[in-house]
C-alpha cells in the first residue's frame, strides 16, 4: 500500500537537505544483522532450495538418495491436466475475488469518507473479518451455507425463492460460493487502503470542482480517481497475489471439492507434497506459480513507475 | 451495491448502501453467535431462527470435552507471543536503519519486503519442512515460532519504518547538539516516541501468528502440539460433517483474543499503514 508513494518520498529525501546523519557504517550492519540472518536462513535460503528441489525427484520418507532429473518435473506438469485445471480454477478464483473486492471496497471507502451517521459502526465492522482467523471465517460461512441449518437457505425459503440448495457441494455453486467468502474476508485491507487514499485527496480541489458545477461522477473521475490510482493499483496487485496464494479458507470450506471444482493451486500442491510426498513435483508447481506471480508483480511495478511519472 | 452518488437524491441512496454493507459484513458473525448458543434440538430444526429460543452454554462445554482446546490455546499463545516479541526485537533496529539511512542495503530490504508478499508458500514450505526436520524442530512449537518470526518480519519492518519516519530527525539532532551520545539519544529520545508504534507492531504480529493456519497444519503433527486453528478443523469430520454447535462455540472462542487485540490497536494499525501509504 505504501509502495506508491514510497518512491517519491525517497527522491524527496535524498534530494532534500542531504542524507540525515545516522549511525556509522559498522553500527548499521550491527543493527541490521539480527533481522538479516533469520531472513536469509529461513526465507531466502528455503526459496532457493525450493527452486533446486523442483529439478530433483525428492520424495518424503524415501531411502534412496535424491537424484537430479533435470526438467522432467516440468515436462510432467505440462501434461498434467489436473494441474492445469487447478491453475485455471486458481485464476478464476483470484480474478473473481479481486475484482468484486476492489469495487465493493471502493464503494464502502467512498461511503466511509462521507459524513454519515453510523459510520463508526461500519468502520468497526469493516475491520472484523481482518481480525478473524481464516479458519474461523471458513467455519462461519460453512454455518451460513449449511443446507439444513444454514441461514442462507432459510432466508431463501422465507422469501419464497425455492428450497435452497447445498451450496458448497453443488458442482455449479461451489466455486461462486467460495468466491463470495473470499470477497468478504478480504474487504478490510482493501477498504482501509482505499480510505487512506481518499483522505489524502485534496479537499479544496473537490470543492473547486463542485463550485464549477461538476457532478459527483465527474468529480470522482477528475479529482478523486487520479489521486487514488496509485493506491488502487498497489492494493489490487497485492490482493491478486494474496488470493492466488490463499489456502486456509478453501481448505476449511470445501477442501477442494466437489470433484476438484474448488481445488486451488495451493491446495493441489499441498496434497501433492504432504499427502503423496512428491516434494520435487510440488516444488515444480511452486516454481510455475512464482513465475506467474512474478509476471504480475512486474506489471504492477511497471504500472507503479508510470503512475509515479504522471504525478 | 454502490450507485454513483447522484448529487441530490444522494443521501438516501448512501444510507441504503451503507445498510447493505452493514448487513453483508455483520450477518455471518451474528449467525456464528446464534449457532454457538443454540441447543442441539434447535440446530436440528428445519427452520432455524436468528435468536436461540433456549440459549445454552452446552456447546461450549461439549467443545472443551471433544477437543483439547485449552492446550491448543496455550500452544497458540506461546507461538504468537514468541513470534511477536522476537520479530519486533529483530525488526526495530533494522527499521531504524532503513528509515534513517538511504543505503543500498536499506533499498534491498525494502525490495525484499515487497517480494516477500509474493512468496508462494508452497515453494517455501517444502524446503522449510526439510530444514526443520534436519534440525529436529519439526512438530515443535519453537520451530513454528521461528517460521512465524521470519514470516512476520516484512510487515513489521514496513510498519516500523513508517513509525520511525514519524519521529523527527531534528529531535535527535537537537539531543546530539546538547551533547547526548548516539546510544543515549536512541534510548531517551527515539525509543519513548517509538514505543506506541512498537507495541502496535507487536500486537499486529501477535494477531497474524494467532490466526495462522497453513504452516501450523504442515509443521505440527502431534495433536498435543497443535495450535487453535488446526484443532478447530478437527471438529469437521473427514466426510465434511461437522457437529455445528461445538464447532461454532470453539470458533467464537478462538476469535475472541484477536478481536480484543485488534480492537485495541485498530486505530494504530490503520494509522501505521497510512504512515507508509500517505505522503507525510
Amino acid at each position: 500500500m505504501s509502495l506508491a508513494t514510497e518512491k517519491r518520498r525517497t527522491v524527496r529525501r535524498t534530494s532534500g537537505t542531504g542524507p540525515p546523519r545516522g549511525t556509522t557504517g559498522h553500527g548499521a550492519w550491527f543493527l541490521v544483522l539480527p533481522a538479516l540472518i533469520p531472513v536469509l536462513a529461513l526465507s531466502v535460503g528455503p526459496l532457493l532450495y525450493g527452486i533446486l528441489l523442483a529439478f530433483t525427484d525428492a520424495q518424503s520418507g524415501r531411502t534412496a538418495p535424491t537424484r537430479w532429473i533435470g526438467v522432467l518435473n516440468f515436462s510432467d506438469l505440462l501434461h498434467d491436466t489436473l494441474f492445469w485445471e487447478s491453475f485455471r480454477i486458481g485464476l478464476l478464483w483470484a480474478v473473481g475475488v479481486t475484482v468484486p473486492q476492489f469495487l465493493l471496497a471502493l464503494g464502502l471507502a467512498l461511503l466511509l469518507n462521507e459524513d454519515l451517521r453510523l459510520r463508526w459502526l461500519a468502520r468497526a465492522l469493516a475491520i472484523v473479518p481482518w481480525a478473524m482467523p481464516e479458519v474461523v471465517v471458513g467455519v462461519m460461512w460453512r454455518l451460513v451455507y449449511n443446507p439444513d441449518a444454514g441461514i442462507l437457505n432459510e432466508t431463501l425459503r422465507d422469501l419464497g425463492l425455492g428450497d435452497g440448495r447445498d451450496w458448497l457441494s453443488g458442482l455449479a455453486t461451489a466455486l461462486p460460493a467460495v468466491i463470495v467468502v473470499g470477497v468478504w474476508a478480504g474487504m478490510p485491507q482493501t477498504t482501509v487502503a482505499l480510505l487512506a487514499g481518499l483522505q489524502n485527496t485534496p479537499r479544496e480541489l473537490h470543492e473547486a470542482a463542485a463550485v464549477d458545477g461538476a457532478g459527483s461522477w465527474r468529480r470522482f473521475r477528475t479529482v478523486t480517481w487520479p489521486a487514488l490510482r496509485p493506491i488502487a493499483l498497489a492494493i489490487t496487485a497485492l490482493n491478486f497475489i494474496w488470493n492466488l496464494n490463499s489456502f486456509a479458507l478453501v481448505y476449511v470450506l470445501t477442501n477442494g471439492g466437489p470433484g476438484g471444482r474448488t481445488r486451488l493451486p495451493m491446495l493441489f500442491a499441498y496434497e501433492e507434497a504432504f499427502r503423496y510426498g512428491q516434494f520435487g513435483y510440488a516444488a515444480a508447481m511452486g516454481c510455475v506459480m512464482v513465475a506467474v506471480i512474478s509476471v504480475f508483480l512486474a506489471l504492477f511495478l511497471v504500472g507503479r513507475i508510470r503512475g509515479g511519472d504522471d504525478a | 451495491m454502490r450507485t454513483r452518488p447522484a448529487a441530490r437524491a444522494g443521501r438516501a441512496a448512501q444510507y441504503t448502501a451503507l445498510l447493505g454493507y452493514l448487513v453483508f459484513l455483520a450477518f455471518p458473525f451474528l449467525w456464528l453467535l446464534s449457532v454457538a448458543f443454540k441447543p442441539a434440538r434447535e440446530l436440528g430444526s428445519l427452520h432455524p431462527t436468528w435468536i436461540p429460543e433456549h440459549p445454552t452454554l452446552a456447546n461450549f462445554r461439549q467443545a472443551f470435552d471433544e477437543q483439547p482446546l485449552l492446550h491448543a490455546a496455550f500452544n497458540s499463545l506461546i507461538a504468537a507471543v514468541g513470534a511477536a516479541v522476537i520479530a519486533v526485537a529483530l525488526a526495530t533496529p533494522m527499521a531504524y536503519v532503513m528509515a534513517r539511512r538511504r543505503t543500498r542495503l536499506a533499498r534491498a530490504a525494502s525490495g525484499w519486503v515487497v517480494v516477500s508478499q509474493a512468496f508462494p508458500f508452497v515453494l517455501v514450505i517444502i524446503p522449510l519442512f526439510l530444514v526443520l526436520k534436519n534440525l529436529r524442530l519439526i512438530d515443535s512449537v519453537p520451530g513454528l515460532v521461528m517460521v512465524y518470526v521470519v514470516w512476520a518480519l516484512p510487515f513489521a519492518l514496513w510498519m516500523l519504518v513508517g513509525y520511525v519516519r514519524a519521529v523527527p530527525v531534528e529531535l535527535e539532532e537537537a539531543a546530539a547538539i546538547d551533547g547526548a551520545g548516539r546510544l543515549r539519544t536512541l534510548v531517551s529520545v527515539t525509543a519513548p516516541l517509538l514505543a506506541p508504534g512498537i507495541v502496535a507492531t507487536g500486537l499486529f504480529a501477535f494477531v497474524t501468528a494467532w490466526n495462522e493456519f497453513f504452516f501450523a497444519l504442515v509443521l505440527l503433527k502431534t495433536p498435543e502440539k497443535q495450535t487453535l486453528p488446526v484443532v478447530l478443523t478437527h471438529f469437521i469430520g473427514t466426510e465434511g460433517v461437522a457437529d455445528l454447535g461445538p464447532l461454532a462455540a470453539a470458533a467464537f472462542l478462538a476469535t475472541l483474543p484477536s478481536l480484543v487485540v485488534f480492537a485495541i490497536v485498530q486505530r494504530r494499525i490503520t494509522g501505521g499503514m497510512l504512515a507508509g501509504a500517505v505522503k507525510s
